[in-house]
């Protein structure tokens, strides 16, 4: 499947998620092109809905999450290459009153 | 007149509205010198008990505008302070020739303490008790006299020429998809550089969703102080979930802002902050408080629209720029609210509500600075006098932001 057929942003080049301009189906190839850490074919493992995220490269659980050059929230799992970044494997971790313990 | 900046087309014999010199709009001047983009007489209920009846009222006279809101008794302290300020700004606001305050008589709110707040301001104000004039039938009659009278005399005046310096434009958020920070937000920012750089004032809001981007305002702050309060503001804000025990995410980001590929309030945030633009953040002020500073300011703000749009027409702005990824019918009784759409998809659907498109930033069809362009150009239109989508559909939108319980 041709790569040039789908629009990709990546926002700032330590991000390590890209956002999709459009649907992309799964195993789709696409190329990323920020900076020279970056593989500059990576594939698609699963649907990415139009507005959505998929991971530019590796993410280890815990890490950080990277867009706008800033962080959005942290890992809860090990993320692969070209998977869907989202909230089931994306958290926030702002405003987590959730996180408090009551005694 | 030398200064002819509005050219009047003639189009198939039709005479049309086109601002043709920039950064002006034509503009209603007030008593206090202030500038109204509309011409309203506010019917003012400052009790909940008094909102049907203003609902008569403006049913019964043309060019009154009201709204119906659950407040203004057996409150206290500082949530008594910010409803009362909420009511008495959007009085205040310049939009609005004059007002007819409407009360009880027994409330918390008195008409009389407000309506005279209001009066400050130079502009015709008349206090009518429902209690006083013996019920709601007689309150309607009286009421309507009064307001027919003052939009007759609101009616015979003239718009001038005024300068963008003399705008307060606020900035919204609503109903944001992952887009809102590629293409809607970023344009509005420039639209908001471009505003304060005309010595005009654009207000950043909804604190909840600046949470996470904090920093890179408190990085533009014009001095320590308003930076440390930065901090504070969003301390506060994001206590209040703590202290609930809660997740903000449970309500903030939304189930819509999720399914448009938001993953966190964060992510959210940070593409909210986009539209401050560049600009120095001369000041953080309270909710519904008049800005005493030109340029950009921080109004501290909950993310609920209503609240939000509320707050800041309550504060003096006569304009609201409002960006939405999922569409929303949003606006105000008193400010026009120009709807920007963040993607092309949605603007096709939501055509009666959404103004402007932004999504072709998202397209690769237009550039962020050309969308800004086009925004900057409706509202000189809008704030002459052309109606946005939300005013023709007569979308009264209201919202206390409370910050008390009711006794």
């Amino acid at each position: 499947m041709s790569e040039e057929k789908y629009r990709i942003l990546i926002l700032k080049s330590k991000d390590n998620v890209a956002v999709a301009l459009q649907d992309i189906p799964p195993n789709t190839e696409i190329t990323v092109s920020v900076s020279q850490e970056i593989p500059t074919k990576i594939t698609i493992k699963e649907k990415i809905p139009f507005g959505h995220k998929f991971a530019v490269k590796a993410i280890k659980k815990g890490d950080d999450i990277l867009k706008y050059g800033e962080v959005i929230g942290r890992a809860i799992r090990d993320i692969e290459e070209g998977e869907h970044v989202h909230v089931h494997n994306l958290e926030g971790t702002r405003g987590r009153g959730d996180k408090i313990e009551n005694n | 007149m030398s200064m002819f900046t509005i050219l009047k087309e003639q189009e198939e014999g039709v005479t049309k509205l086109k601002i043709t010199k920039e950064g002006k709009f034509l503009g209603y001047r007030r008593q206090d010198g202030k500038v109204g983009v509309r011409n309203h007489v506010l019917i003012l209920p400052t009790i909940t008990c008094a909102t049907q009846t203003a609902q008569r009222i403006t049913e019964l006279v043309h060019g009154t505008v009201t709204f119906i809101h659950q407040h203004g008794c057996a409150q206290v302290g500082v949530d008594y302070e910010q409803t009362f300020r909420t009511y008495v700004g959007l009085g205040k606001n310049p939009n609005v020739y004059g007002v007819v305050v409407l009360g009880l008589g027994c409330e918390t709110h008195q008409a009389r303490s407000v309506a005279a707040e209001i009066a400050k301001s130079g502009k015709p104000v008349e206090t009518i008790s429902i209690q006083d004039h013996g019920g709601t039938l007689s309150t309607i009659a009286e009421g309507a006299k009064v307001a027919a009278k003052l939009v007759q005399e609101a009616s015979t005046q003239v718009r001038e020429w005024c300068d963008f310096s003399e705008l307060i434009v606020g900035t919204e958020c609503g109903g944001s998809d992952a887009c809102s920070g590629l293409s809607a937000n970023p344009a509005v920012g420039v639209v908001s550089d471009m505003i304060v750089e005309r010595g005009g004032t654009s207000i950043l809001a909804e604190t909840t969703e600046l949470i996470g981007a904090e920093h890179l305002l408190a990085k533009r702050a014009a001095n320590n102080k308003v930076a440390k309060r930065v901090y504070e503001v969003i301390a506060a804000m994001e206590n209040r979930s703590i202290q609930m025990g809660v997740d903000i995410r449970t309500g903030n980001p939304s189930p819509g802002n999720i399914a448009g590929g938001i993953s966190s309030l964060e992510e959210k945030s940070l593409g909210a902050a986009n539209k401050a633009g560049k600009s120095t953040l001369k000041e953080i002020i309270d909710y519904a408080e008049e800005p005493s500073e030109k340029g950009l300011v921080w109004m501290d703000t909950p993310g609920h629209d209503i609240e939000q749009l509320t707050g800041m027409v309550a504060g003096g702005a006569q304009v609201v720029l409002f960006t939405s990824g999922r569409g929303t019918p949003t606006g105000s009784p008193i400010a026009p609210v120009i709807k920007i759409a963040t993607n092309t998809p949605m603007f096709e659907k939501m055509r009666d509500n959404i103004d402007l498109n932004a999504g072709t930033i998202i397209e690769g069809k237009e550039t962020v600075e050309e969308v800004a362009k086009r925004i900057f150009d409706e509202i000189a239109l809008v704030c002459s006098g052309k109606l946005t989508k939300a005013e023709i559909l007569k979308q009264h939108d209201f919202g206390i932001w409370r910050i008390g319980p009711t006794f």
